[in-house]
């Protein structure tokens, strides 16, 4: 018979996370875990560190202290592109695509296949990366841009792309730097008719600012404030938050 | 663009998803564009130059086209990769020296070098009071060892550059300094070691290859045909290595290096293989060179060599495979006609011309070219063949790529 319940299986656990910059601490001690299938919004004034967290738990920059467990394993003593190959996604917060290649070839590189020098010599363009690139270019709503140059798509489609190009990788958990950031009114639309497709079967860490499309999508949310958890929990408890208020909501 | 689309909105769903796929893989070994450079190269170093040149001329054209290998691989690794090196001359020194080497043991016999007080050993190191043939010039006795020390020293040595650096990630202007410096460190370090290496003089005085003598004009045709077969091969390798994945994520790494990191990939892994192939080109031509030239120095070696190189590949189009071989040949006739008649106005010759370039064509003459000669080909073809289907070509890997 069991005693109690059994702990719970994070997807991603940051533990005692801290990140100093000559000194100043970015990211403060900070502690929050993230369950399967979990939608998460991280929110927070201007400087809070909430890039920095995602910076942190891609790898882009490394933690002074603490630990980050992704199914187990530890984050921080991995490069880059093993973090990804765990099954770890970013988005940046500018659309970061390849404009020299078309549509098509920035999908098939981000295609989860022939990653090692050798390997991409010897990848070939079979019709399994034909179609899923199609289908994901579908989702993105680019299929009829799939042969343009990527350097020819508007803000907003190159948005999409990098968010297709993550969708390729097919990651556990998939991180978004503000989505929506600079988008005109239909395509946040859009926008957020994409995201609520594709965060099925996966976790997704948000950054957003826009507190209407906070609300729809997330299932908790994270305030962060000068690197450090103010509060957490649904939307309606941090909304309702006096601390909240007084630092972000308020203004 | 639309009117296909507007072609395809009247077919079946099925139909209209195989056709764009068939749109799509369309990646021929070379479309028509690249084909006609090809064949066009191909007429022109296989039978007008050798009909239309005496054989000293050709053996001057055959000169030029040894940095051609070099321009090659800058393609791939500058023009491409991103990555500017300007210590090509490292490696095409290490594979001329790996040839020179060969050679000179071959000429070295003891019948030939019975006045010496030690016979047996390279002149120079006789004048060097050095008795003792070094252990690493034994292995030099082997062909077969020389052939693979040509292609597998230099790809080593910038392996060791290449993991160093990148693994670091260092790049950009630093690693183009730090690539200079091993120029002029190597250059010293020959020059120093007379004994070992010839010194300032360079190992000269070579005379055979495996018993078939290389100073006749006979020898300096063959060797010139055995070069430009080889430089088609060099050439068949690029164009392969461009448009398999790999050449599409060197350009992705150019323009957006922590992308391509977050797709998964070791950017510092695929900048090594880059660096390296540029290196194994360079070393090819470095040996043919000492070939049809005789002997090899560290005057090809440093920096100024070096960064001649780099030029040759700008003037060409460092996005071009076929433009690096065209620019080293143009730049190359210009140098030997100008700087004979104004030797010191030509560096500053050479200098501007880079700048030029640089700053008025980024795309070096192949840019020129697709700019300004392609379309009216393309617009002659077009009026020939109204109807010719499959009218989309895709953008290849690079073009149109902004200059840096």
């Amino acid at each position: 018979m069991l005693i109690g319940h059994q702990p719970k299986e994070f997807l991603l656990a940051v533990e005692a996370l801290t990140v100093s910059f000559d000194g100043f601490k970015a990211v403060n001690d900070l502690s929050f875990y993230v369950e399967e299938n979990e939608i998460r919004v991280i929110i927070g004034p201007n400087g809070a560190g909430k890039t920095t967290v995602l910076d942190l738990i891609c790898g882009k920059t490394k933690a002074t202290s603490g630990s980050i467990q992704f199914r187990g394993k530890e984050l921080t003593k991995l490069r880059e592109n093993e973090i990804v190959q765990t099954g770890v996604g970013r988005k940046f917060q500018t659309p970061s695509i390849f404009e020299d290649l078309t549509v098509f070839e920035n999908l098939e590189i981000s295609y989860p296949r022939g990653r090692t020098v050798f390997g991409s010599l010897a990848f070939k363009r079979d019709a399994v990366v034909m179609d899923r690139v199609e289908e994901v270019a579908e989702m993105i709503f680019l299929k009829d841009r799939l042969r343009a140059s990527a350097a020819e798509l508007s803000h907003g489609q190159k948005q999409w792309l990098e968010i297709g190009m993550l969708l390729i990788q097919n990651p556990d958990l998939l991180m978004l730097d503000e989505p929506v950031a600079g988008m005109s009114v239909s395509e946040r639309v859009k926008t957020a008719e994409l995201l609520n497709r594709i965060i099925k079967d996966r976790s997704v860490l948000v950054i957003e600012h826009d507190m209407k499309f906070v609300e729809d999508i997330a299932h908790k949310v994270t305030v962060l404030h000068q690197g450090q958890i103010l509060s957490e929990g649904t939307m309606d408890r941090v909304k309702n938050d006096p601390k909240v208020i007084e630092v972000y909501l308020g203004h | 663009m639309s009117l296909r689309q507007q072609e395809q909105e009247g077919q079946e769903q099925e139909g209209q998803e195989q056709e764009s796929k068939v749109m799509v893989i369309n990646s021929r070994f070379f479309n028509r564009s690249e084909l006609i450079g090809f064949v066009t190269l191909a007429l022109l170093l296989f039978v007008i130059l050798p009909l239309a040149l005496d054989i000293f001329r050709l053996n001057l054209v055959a000169k030029y086209l040894t940095y051609a290998f070099v321009a090659l691989g800058l393609v791939l690794c500058w023009g491409f990769g991103g990555i500017l090196s300007l210590g090509q001359g490292v490696f095409f020194g290490l594979g001329g020296y790996c040839m020179a080497m060969y050679l000179k043991l071959e000429a070295s016999s003891v019948a030939n070098t019975k006045i010496q007080s030690t016979p047996g050993i390279p002149d120079f190191m006789d004048w060097n009071q050095i008795t003792q043939l070094p252990l690493f010039w034994k292995p030099f006795h082997s062909f077969p060892f020389t052939l693979a020390a040509i292609i597998l020293v230099p790809a080593f040595f910038a392996l060791i550059i290449g993991a160093a650096m990148f693994k670091r990630r260092v790049g950009g202007v630093y690693f183009a300094i730090i690539t200079q410096a091993i120029a002029a460190i190597l250059t010293i370090l020959i020059v120093g070691q007379q004994g070992y290496t010839g010194g300032i003089n360079g190992i000269t005085d070579l005379r055979t290859l495996h018993g078939w003598d290389i100073r006749t004009d006979h020898a300096k045709l063959i060797l010139y045909f055995v070069e430009v077969v080889l430089l088609f091969g060099c050439i068949l390798l690029a164009q392969f290595i461009r448009l398999t994945k790999l050449g599409r994520i060197l350009v992705a790494m150019r323009e957006q290096e922590d992308r391509v990191r977050f797709s998964g990939y070791s950017v510092a892994n695929f900048k090594i293989f880059a660096f390296c192939a540029a290196a194994v080109f360079a070393a090819i031509g470095g040996a043919l060179f000492t070939l049809e030239v005789g002997f090899m120095s560290p005057s090809f070696v440093g920096i100024v060599p070096s960064i001649e190189m780099v030029i040759y590949t700008a003037v060409g189009g460092r996005l071009s495979i076929f433009g690096a071989v065209y620019g080293t040949l143009l730049v190359n006739f210009a140098k030997t006609s100008l700087s004979e008649t104004f030797p010191q106005l030509w560096l500053f010759g050479l200098g501007a011309l880079f700048i030029a370039v640089v700053l008025a064509f980024p795309a070096g003459l192949a840019g020129i070219w697709a700019d300004y000669v392609q379309p009216r080909i393309d617009r002659l073809f077009a009026s020939r063949r109204p109807k010719s289907g499959n009218g989309w070509t895709g953008p290849s890997v690079a073009d149109g790529a902004p200059a840096e």
